[in-house]
């Protein structure tokens, strides 16, 4: 069953809802910004229009990107790149996050790769997905303090007693 | 020896001169120790490479009789700090050597286990020297060190080894009791 690109974007925009956005990017495929309340539905339903690939899952922190077209602030974001094979194209999914709350839906029961994207983007930004099987951390050790992707993060000054130094040396 | 009664014949005299070798316990232990120091088959980043290569036929580590890599600490004499030590691992190559026998030694191959390497100024991660937590006997520096640069660091360790004499030590410390 062939799949229109254009009618799956006016689905996506019109389940998303008000504040979703087409961003103009010099990528392969649309760039889609959606509430992340929206993303329970429209992650399903890309599925179902044959994006059967989930290629990337990234945590984002935007603070500090002043060249981006869009201001997202201070925000922290995850990025979806699907793909399907049957059409052979590409599309990308963002949601921007509140520092204070960076909390969104999982995909992993949709994508089962997402199960350790996902986690890696909790262990580098602290971003909680809800419906995550396992949300535990995947690289640091599970006692680590801080999100060590995250603009803001202080280097630590020790761990379990091993001192680490800061730039000048100093402990 | 000369004299008619109770002499050696000529023929046990030179048998004796160059067959008998007068030395003592502590070099013959020292010896011992530094000709067959079995190390630890223990990994951690990309100078474990070139760990593998030092002990395999081209430069053949068992020349120096530390070929004999072991599959576990219990067995091992030397540990081979080979690669970037994160604060994940710390714990585990802190417990790895506390379950080696003594006597043990350690050799921090490269830059990342002597200080940190290329990772000390914006590593989170790293560990800056593996002689934070485990007492270090040699230093390679490298990134990574040539197999050479390993072979050297062994000989510098068995140099180390053969000035050990665990005897006198050991004696001296219950003198000193």
């Amino acid at each position: 069953m062939a799949m229109k690109i254009e009618e799956v974007i006016a689905e996506v925009m019109e389940i998303a809802g008000e504040g979703a956005v087409q961003e103009e990017l010099d990528m392969p495929g649309p760039v889609l910004r959606v509430p992340r309340e929206s993303l329970a539905k429209v992650m399903p339903l890309l599925r179902q229009r044959g994006f059967d690939s989930l290629m990337a899952l990234s945590g984002i922190d935007y603070q500090g990107m002043k060249k981006y077209k869009a201001d997202a602030g201070d925000s922290l974001g995850v990025v979806y790149h699907l793909f399907s094979f049957a059409e052979r194209c590409k599309i990308t999914i963002k949601v921007w996050l509140p520092r204070e709350d960076p909390q969104v839906f999982s995909v992993a029961a949709i994508w089962p790769t997402a199960e350790w994207h996902e986690r890696e983007a909790y262990d580098m930004f602290g971003i909680r997905f809800e419906g995550h099987p396992d949300p535990r951390r995947i690289l640091l050790p599970e006692d680590w303090e801080g999100w060590p992707l995250r603009k803001d993060y202080q280097m630590p000054t020790e761990y379990r007693g091993i001192v680490h130094r800061d730039e000048e040396g100093q402990a | 020896m000369s004299g008619e009664s109770g002499a050696t014949a000529p023929s046990v005299q030179l048998e004796l001169k160059d067959n008998v070798l007068l030395t003592t316990v502590d070099r013959v232990l020292d010896w011992a120790r530094l000709s067959s120091i079995w190390p630890m088959t223990f990994g951690l980043a990309c100078c474990a490479i070139e760990m593998m290569a030092t002990g395999a036929a081209r430069y053949d580590l068992d020349r120096f009789g530390a070929g004999a890599f072991r599959a576990t600490p219990r067995q091992s004499d030397l540990m081979i700090v080979a690669g970037t030590v994160v604060y994940k691992m710390a714990p585990k190559v802190k417990l790895l050597y506390d379950q080696m026998p003594e006597p043990k030694w350690v050799i921090a191959m490269g830059a990342c286990a002597t200080g940190g390497g290329p990772y000390y100024h914006h590593g989170y991660h790293v560990m800056q020297g593996v002689d934070r937590i485990i007492p270090v006997d040699v230093y390679v520096p490298g990134c990574p060190p040539r197999p050479e640069a390993l072979i050297d660091a062994l000989l510098t360790l068995q140099e180390k080894i053969r000035r050990e004499r665990p005897l006198t030590q050991r004696l001296r410390q219950l003198w000193s009791k």
